[in-house]
């Protein structure tokens, strides 16, 4: 009998409202250490926490884009542990009520679709950080990071392999982000996935399975996983038995290792939290959050192709992103050519991406010198070659691309006294090419229009100079 | 000065007949004079308070009108949180603890142009009913000094009774404003909960606690309670849209007024004199034309138990946060991250303290959760719907504070369950998030003071005040100085 794997997973996202989930603290990234702290977000005394709103706003209107049951009489809980970054002692969750149950979301790996559930939506408050300081063996804390706003979507146990994990994944991010709730940065913490795993014989029951931490990639889930699967294999192969305990995943020694078993788990004493009032969402409000859900990158796919005439996979890449549709509408919008933009990005945009290495999530260009390049290019005022020049300074170095063109004379040449001087020159300069041309070589032509083109700084227009050698040629 | 009622002092700053520093320096000077026989402070913040006196004289004297209360020295229960200022809860685990911020309620009284001049000695977090457990010693009850001034609000019902300051801040979790104040002789409310801010109060079990106001009569505890009531945006649990409206009657009638009497409050273990000093209270409400309707209160047995396993968890989860790593108490041996949490607790809280989290804990663990802590809330569900058709037929329920008077000091200490049963008139009131006002009503046969509360249904504070204030209009216990009052 196969093995087969059995993996689910819990993704915290951490959601990119401007404040954090029970104080007025900003949720930004980074900062000197303790510098995005108050009394409530730093546990002190006394202090009691007040529901930011939009919170809910984002957790609702995630529930509602995976197609969950929202749950309208809500409430939180406090799950109580001791470690030195979580400054109250507790971290309010909720285990009684979470914001939504039963959602799901349809995956595809290599044509096969499958549809994996969601078993629910919760809200929680993130803790601070440690950060060693390896010179004098101390460990600090830094509370910057407590009570910025998480969601834990807990998927049902569902995946059957790495591959669909990481599909999974994949879309889940692409659904943060075009819903606006979640910044889905890995590096950043921003967006965290632990997985669950266990391996069976194909038809049996579940087996024990293992809880794996600290995954910083897709890449490293993708190994996780693997790894994970093979050391099941192994010790129930040996006859062994797996231990149910949590394990931290060493990126770079490829191997997970065991941090701490059910017997000596930690008794959470979940209870209601008593600060907070029960978080009741009535009609009027569930409504204005359905209303304020973004087009999701599906609904842009087909409007792509419906209403631009773009093809299906030119719509594909540009939707793969949010921060690329954003861009393409933004070029589309402002150029009025939303076929050239397509172009653009898919093509020339992926190019320059992919040799800078950077992702979609860090792209940034201005849209408003893309659609400037976009209309010279169109109207005749730059030839090709200009465009891509151009454009690669655009991008590098986000210059200004009028300057830019006429400081390096890339204006598109189209007069044709200038234009009939370089073919006149060329054909002088290149009586090899024209005797093999004239003997019935076509591709003679090719390298005298690259000859003239050459001449003429890569700034002819194209079609004139063509015209110009034909007609020469002609004679 | 100190035998006047706290508003006719405000008004006399107000005219400028008593300045601001003497009104705060006579206090300051009382207090340096008797603190040492009880215990009522922890922190005397003179300089504090001088600095205040300037300010807010300079505001009087330029005709601005702060509050009623303007230019009345105050003081707050140790377990309020002051800027600057420290902040103990009585406990070794926060005895260098200076806050950073004011809680909301002395923000309001700080606006208001009271002086706050001091922090008032209490149970350790606000968990007993006698004084004696904090570290900074036991509160004497100015009657008695043998004895204690009842628990945890002993330092403000005491300082308010040795008048060493005409109103105090105290904390109600289960009776710890009501029945120090029964002890001493002094009259509080425990307003209904969601009618005061708790933001900056150290939260002993935050769905039970309410701040409230402790003074020698109903009247002065209704002006502070005017400055500390209404809705705070830091607390959601803060619900009242406004604040209570002061206003004085000088009624002396009750007719159409109908008075709960719980009649199995009378039945056994309660003290004679307790008992004859409140039915004297109710035969004065009956003299005034109420109607005196008996009734059986339902639970009564499991009022005690549920308060316990309700406040001991959510106090197991509170003082979790002091763990000897940002502020408070560290212990000096401790070498390993387990040990700072293990050794700066076990150190640093007392062992009523400890008693408490453990059971906390407990009554939170899987496997108890359903068997203790659902059944605490299951009961607190069922006293409610009881208040609520209760109070569909009374307008006010009468019953005795405490079933005793004030004990020896040491009396109690060894034997938690008497301790808590203690407790038996007042948890019910918490559990149910009732207002409620303690008020003396006489002696018993040692001189010592007895209280009794009405007890009204939720944010009926008005009513229940003006109730409270016809009984003192008609009586005079209120105005018994400590050596009168003493045999
Ligand atoms: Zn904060």
């Amino acid at each position: 009998m196969k093995w087969e794997t059995v993996v689910g997973l819990e993704v915290h996202a951490e959601l990119s409202t401007k404040s954090k989930i029970f104080c007025a603290c900003t949720t930004e990234f980074g900062g000197e250490p303790n510098s995005h702290v108050c009394p409530v977000c730093s546990g002190m005394p006394g202090t009691l926490p007040k529901l930011n709103r939009r919170v809910v706003e984002y957790a609702v209107r995630t529930g509602l884009a995976l197609g969950g049951k929202i749950t309208v009489n809500s409430k939180f809980d406090r799950k109580n542990y001791f470690y030195p970054d979580l400054p109250k002692a507790y971290q309010v969750s909720q285990l009684y009520a979470p914001i939504c149950r039963d959602a799901g979301m349809e995956i595809e790996v290599n044509g096969n679709k499958k549809v994996i559930g969601i078993r629910e939506i919760h809200m929680e408050e993130d803790a601070g950080k440690l950060i060693h300081d390896a010179r004098n063996n101390r460990t600090q804390m830094d509370f910057n990071r407590c009570g910025v706003p998480l969601i834990e979507i807990v998927s049902e146990p569902d995946f059957r392999s790495g591959e669909e994990v990481l599909a999974y994944l994949e879309k889940l991010r692409e659904t943060l982000l075009y819903l606006g709730v979640c910044d889905c940065k890995m590096q950043e913490g921003s967006l965290r996935a632990d997985v669950n795993l266990s391996v069976r014989r194909e038809g049996e029951e579940l087996g024990t399975r293992t809880e794996m931490k600290n995954l910083n990639s897709f890449k490293a889930i993708g190994r996780a996983i693997e790894y994970e699967t093979e050391r099941q294999i192994k010790i129930l192969e040996w006859g062994g038995k797996v231990t149910q305990e949590t394990r931290r995943w060493d990126d770079d020694k490829g191997e997970s290792f065991g941090m701490r078993s059910k017997e000596n788990a930690q008794d959470y004493r979940y209870f209601p939290e008593p600060d907070l009032l029960p978080l009741y969402i009535d009609d009027e409000w569930l409504q204005r959050i359905k209303d304020s859900i973004p087009e999701l990158a599906h609904g842009k796919r087909e409007r792509y192709q419906r209403d631009f005439g773009i093809s299906e996979k030119e719509a594909l890449v540009l939707t793969e992103h949010k921060n690329i549709s954003d861009l393409f509408e933004a070029v589309s919008a402002k150029s009025g050519e939303p076929l050239e933009a397509a172009h653009l990005l898919t093509g020339e945009i992926m190019y320059l991406m992919n040799n800078a290495n950077i992702t979609p999530e860090f792209l940034a260009v201005d849209a408003g010198k893309l659609s400037v390049l976009i209309n010279l290019v169109i109207s005749g005022k730059i030839n090709r070659n200009a465009y891509k020049e151009t454009l690669a300074a655009v991008f590098d170095a986000d210059v200004d691309p009028d300057e830019y063109i006429a400081k390096q004379g890339l204006k598109m040449v189209s007069d044709t006294n200038i234009v009939g001087d370089a073919v006149k020159a060329v054909l002088a300069e290149n009586t090899e090419a024209l005797a093999d041309y004239r003997s019935g070589k076509e591709k003679a032509f090719g390298f005298l229009v690259g000859q003239v083109m050459k001449k003429l700084g890569g700034t002819g227009n194209p079609e004139l100079v063509r015209k110009a050698l034909k007609d020469s040629l002609s004679v | 000065m100190f035998d006047l009622s706290t508003l006719t002092l405000a008004k006399l700053i107000r005219d400028r007949e008593v300045s601001v520093k003497e009104a705060v320096c006579g206090y300051i000077d009382e207090i340096e004079r008797t603190n040492n026989k009880y215990n009522a402070f922890i922190t005397l913040a003179k300089e504090r308070a001088l600095e205040r006196v300037e300010i807010i004289q300079a505001k009087i004297d330029s005709g601005e009108d702060l509050s009623l209360l303007c230019g009345v020295p105050i003081a707050i229960k140790d377990n309020i949180s002051t800027a600057g200022l420290k902040t103990t809860c009585a406990s070794k685990m926060l005895s260098d603890y200076v806050p950073v911020y004011n809680a909301t309620v002395v923000d309001k009284l700080e606006q208001a142009g009271m002086i706050v001049i001091g922090k008032l000695n209490m149970d350790e977090f606000a968990m007993g009913g006698s004084s004696e457990t904090g570290i900074f010693g036991v509160t004497h009850n100015p009657f008695d000094e043998t004895r204690v001034a009842g628990g945890s609000s002993g330092g403000s019902a005491a300082a308010v009774a040795g008048k060493q300051i005409p109103l105090s801040l105290g904390s109600d979790t289960g009776g710890s404003i009501r029945q120090p104040c029964a002890f001493c002789g002094t009259t509080g409310i425990k307003p209904t909960y969601g009618a005061v801010s708790r933001y900056g109060l150290l939260a002993y079990a935050s769905s039970l606690d309410q701040i409230g106001p402790i003074a020698n009569n109903i009247n002065d505890c209704a002006a502070l309670f005017s400055l500390i009531s209404g809705g705070d945006i830091k607390d959601s649990t803060c619900v009242s849209e406004k604040s209570f409206a002061f206003s004085e009657n000088n009624e002396e009638r009750m007719e159409g007024i109908r008075v709960g009497l719980p009649r199995n409050y009378f039945t056994s273990g309660i003290d004679s004199g307790v008992k004859e000093a409140v039915m004297s209270a109710v035969k004065e409400f009956e003299a005034a034309g109420a109607a005196i309707i008996e009734f059986e209160m339902p639970l009564l047995e499991y009022m005690v138990p549920a308060y316990y396993i309700i406040a001991c968890a959510e106090a197991s989860s509170n003082l979790s946060r002091y763990d000897g790593l940002k502020y408070g108490y560290r212990s000096a041996d401790a070498k390993t991250l387990s040990e700072v949490y293990l050794k700066s607790r076990s150190e640093g809280f007392g062992l009523e303290v400890k008693r408490r989290i453990m059971l906390g804990s407990f009554v939170l663990s899987s496997g108890y959760y359903d068997a203790y802590y659902k059944k605490a809330l299951q009961t607190r569900a069922l006293l409610k719907d009881a208040y609520n058709r209760l109070f569909t037929q009374f307008d006010v329920i009468i019953s005795p504070v405490a079933p005793t008077t004030a004990y020896k000091i040491g009396e109690n200490i060894d034997d938690p369950m008497k301790m808590y049963m203690g407790d038996i008139y007042t948890v019910s009131v918490n559990l149910a998030g009732l207002p409620a006002a303690a008020l003396p009503c006489g002696f018993d046969g040692d001189g010592l003071p007895v209280g009794f509360q009405l007890i009204g249904d939720a944010f009926s504070e008005e009513k229940l005040i003006r109730i409270a204030r016809i009984y003192q209009n008609r009586t005079n216990y209120h105005n018994t100085t400590i050596s009168a009052g003493r045999k």
